[in-house]
């Protein structure tokens, strides 16, 4: 674990972690190098964002910034925890348009709220326990159950609300989304998230559940040889995911103050993405809560200074994509060169050659061809 | 390597389980239509019939593509905004220059969706990056470089060319030629798939990568190798996609990687690498096609289509899961 400076690693990590890590740690203590990494960087992002625009360092506009990440975070805080035991979650926007639509059609029928409100986090717990049954007790692949709950959910939530929306919401409700706690700039979802975090990064790293999860990450044979209810832990992970899913939901239908059946659509790449940045290895066994918070902060930055800087919201996925993939590839570029490098010899030369000419060719395509540029082939 | 392999000689309990993956998605198609047929008249009919192929023809090129790149043991979830990113690069230029004649258009769009492939298969196989992160990354990117390019604009079909939508909706041979399209790619895939050393390859690495190493198979290269097809294919998916609907618009084909990976489950494809074969697949795209079309013909709110796919592919895994594992218990005994 100590070794341990990547985000993700391609090889399983040897299954040291429970033995290895002495009792107490201070909180620095735990941050390894890429958590110092992504601290760096929150800096940069800070430091970029102050030159580019007056606008950044604003009490305001950061409080009102912070809440439209608070859902992505909440789904993000169960989502680690079930990327560390090598599993994955591909529901959670789904589950929770499905549970904010169920919850917009309750309140269209003239339900009070707030049991419309707890039914829709019913539904999201039981929606969790499908996957949960479907991972644990069928033993499907976690993709492969999570991409076909991923269909039926987002479809119960057409099925539920189709053509039809929720909205006019009491403003009690949408306090959830859009309140601050008084007098303070501090939104109540963000407190929220906040209690959350430590409370999931208290268990995480501070319980033998926690620990379980690692075990499970690093070889799930070996925890199920070894007595770990590895089945039952599945299960409750996946609940807590799809309760967590719910609660994302009644916020993000809060802060809009209105419910479409399409609610939240791809927010779980978001989800996936802040989770992997944060150091939160795909293949299980390695990450930490800290990071995965950090990137959050991070993504949230630097799609901040974007949105100031005019860049449209299709645009600025490019550079949360890049990140994605930039933060694994270094990782993976730092290892290839610890590891003795990369014989270059004219084979790779030649091959780099060409693979630079191909995509030259396709960005000078992508730059002009909306202007006539094959006119002079074909005209 | 050669147990889980369906063609393979002398393997016949597996092969019989093979076969029988493909009975029960028959079966499933079977019922389905006469259930169907029964609600609506129209449902079993040649014209309709027709209408579903050419529904799914552009799924099941891209699906067969998605179907190697599982055999790896891999996902392409970018081929939605490939399709998106090529359809958009290829209207736009046969706005600027109508007189493109049609096969540079096809072989255009299959250029540049081999770009894109091959900056996923670069990540994957060189750079090392879990395919499902990497092309996840590269879904984002690719469907913001939609947005870069087209700046926010779309094509409506008035601007297009009048001879551009004949590539995928001409019937010179007596049907559509998307048809035609996906019939040459499935025979294409069969055949490489089966009776090709690369083809084979591709098995050998998804059942077992460290065999597959020791035997002597460039692994990095295979696995290069099927993200660029998939790059290809949604290339080829993606001038389709735009001459059968006549426009390009920001979300073209937006979600569509789940529905082509939704199809190679549904058709016996396992998410683990190393089996599936190309009959399933065709037979998994026909069965989400029927549905589509039958959820409109019964006259079920349009609605319930996704809820019914999602159940389909929840049902499909479940039971061939559970078969499965009965026919290993079964064989042990």
């Amino acid at each position: 674990m100590k070794e341990s400076i990547s985000p993700s690693t391609a090889v399983p990590q040897p299954a040291n972690l429970i033995s290895e890590r002495p009792p107490r740690r201070s909180f620095l203590g735990r941050f390894q190098h890429w958590e110092w990494m992504l601290v760096a960087l929150v800096l940069l992002a800070v430091v970029v964002n102050t030159r580019l625009t007056p606008y950044f360092l604003n009490g305001q506009n950061l409080s009102r910034t912070s809440v439209d990440f608070m859902e992505m975070g909440l789904m993000m805080l169960p989502m680690v925890f079930i990327i560390i035991t090598g599993n994955i979650d591909l529901s959670v926007a789904s589950n929770l348009g499905m549970c904010a639509s169920l919850m917009a059609v309750l309140w269209n029928l003239h339900i009070n709220i707030w049991v419309a409100a707890g039914a829709g986090l019913v539904a999201g717990t039981l929606g969790g326990a499908l996957n949960g049954f479907l991972i644990a007790r069928v033993k499907l692949p976690a993709l492969v159950a999570t991409l076909g709950t991923y269909a039926f959910f987002r479809g119960i939530a057409y099925v539920l609300l189709g053509d039809q929306a929720g909205r006019g919401y009491p403003p009690a409700f949408t306090y959830l989304g859009q309140g601050m706690l008084p007098h303070t700039l501090i939104p109540f979802s963000v407190f929220l998230f906040a209690v959350l975090a430590v409370v999931f990064g208290l268990v995480l790293h501070r319980t033998t559940f926690g620990r379980y999860l690692f075990a499970i990450g690093n070889n799930e044979n070996a925890c199920i040889y070894a007595g770990i209810p590895v089945a039952r832990i599945k299960m409750t992970l996946y609940v807590v995911s799809g309760f967590m899913s719910a609660l994302a939901g009644l916020v993000l239908a809060a802060r809009f103050g209105s419910t479409r059946p399409d609610i939240g659509t791809g927010l779980e790449l978001s989800v996936i993405t802040a989770a992997v940045l944060g150091g939160v290895d795909i293949l299980g066994g390695t990450g930490t809560m800290i990071g995965a918070v950090l990137s959050l902060v991070l993504i949230g930055l630097i799609t901040f200074g974007m949105g100031l800087k005019n860049i449209q919201d299709q645009v600025q996925t490019i550079a949360i994509g890049g990140l994605l993939i930039l933060s694994i590839l270094l990782a993976s570029i730092a290892r290839t060169i610890s590891a003795g490098g990369v014989r270059i010899n004219w084979r790779t030369v030649g091959l780099a050659a060409v693979l630079i000419l191909i995509f030259a060719v396709f960005f000078f395509f992508f730059y002009w061809s909306r202007a006539p540029v094959l006119k002079a082939v074909f005209g | 390597m050669t147990a889980k392999n369906p063609t393979a000689p002398r393997s016949n309990p597996l092969r019989a389980l093979t076969r029988f993956r493909e009975l029960g998605i028959i079966i499933f198609i079977l019922i389905l239509a006469v259930v169907v047929g029964l609600r609506a008249s129209d449902f079993l009919t040649l014209g309709n019939f027709r209408d579903i192929l050419v529904d799914i023809s552009i799924l099941v090129i891209v699906a067969l593509a998605q179907t190697m790149v599982i055999l790896t043991h891999g996902i392409d979830l970018s081929v939605g905004s490939s399709i998106g990113l090529v359809a958009m690069m290829v209207a736009f230029t046969i706005k600027t220059d109508p007189k493109i004649p049609l096969v540079v258009v096809v072989l255009l769009g299959m250029a540049l969706g081999a770009v894109l492939g091959t900056f996923n298969g670069l990540i994957i196989a060189v750079g090392k990056v879990p395919p499902i992160i990497a092309t996840l990354g590269t879904l984002s990117i690719y469907r913001g470089m939609v947005f870069l390019y087209s700046q926010g604009y779309w094509i409506p079909p008035y601007q297009l060319p009048e001879n551009f939508p004949d590539l995928a909706k001409g019937t010179p041979l007596g049907i559509p030629n998307v048809i035609i399209f996906a019939i040459v790619v499935a025979i294409l895939v069969y055949y490489f798939l089966n009776y090709t050393r690369t083809g084979r390859d591709i098995y050998a690495v998804g059942s077992n990568p460290d065999a597959a190493q020791y035997v002597g198979i460039r692994k990095q290269q295979i696995i290069f190798l099927v993200y660029v097809l998939s790059g290809i294919a949604a290339g080829l998916a993606g001038v389709l996609w735009a001459s059968r609907f006549e426009s390009s618009q920001t979300n073209t084909a937006l979600g569509f990687e789940l529905q082509t990976v939704a199809a190679a489950i549904i058709g016996g494809v396992s998410i683990g690498g190393g089996v599936g074969t190309v009959p399933g697949v065709l037979l998994g795209a026909l069965a989400l096609g029927m549905i589509n079309n039958a959820v409109t013909l019964v006259r079920i709110s349009p609605f319930w289509e996704q809820a019914a796919q999602g159940l389909l592919i929840l049902i499909a895994v479940v039971s061939d899961t559970l078969i499965t594992r009965r026919i290993q218990r079964n064989k042990l005994k």
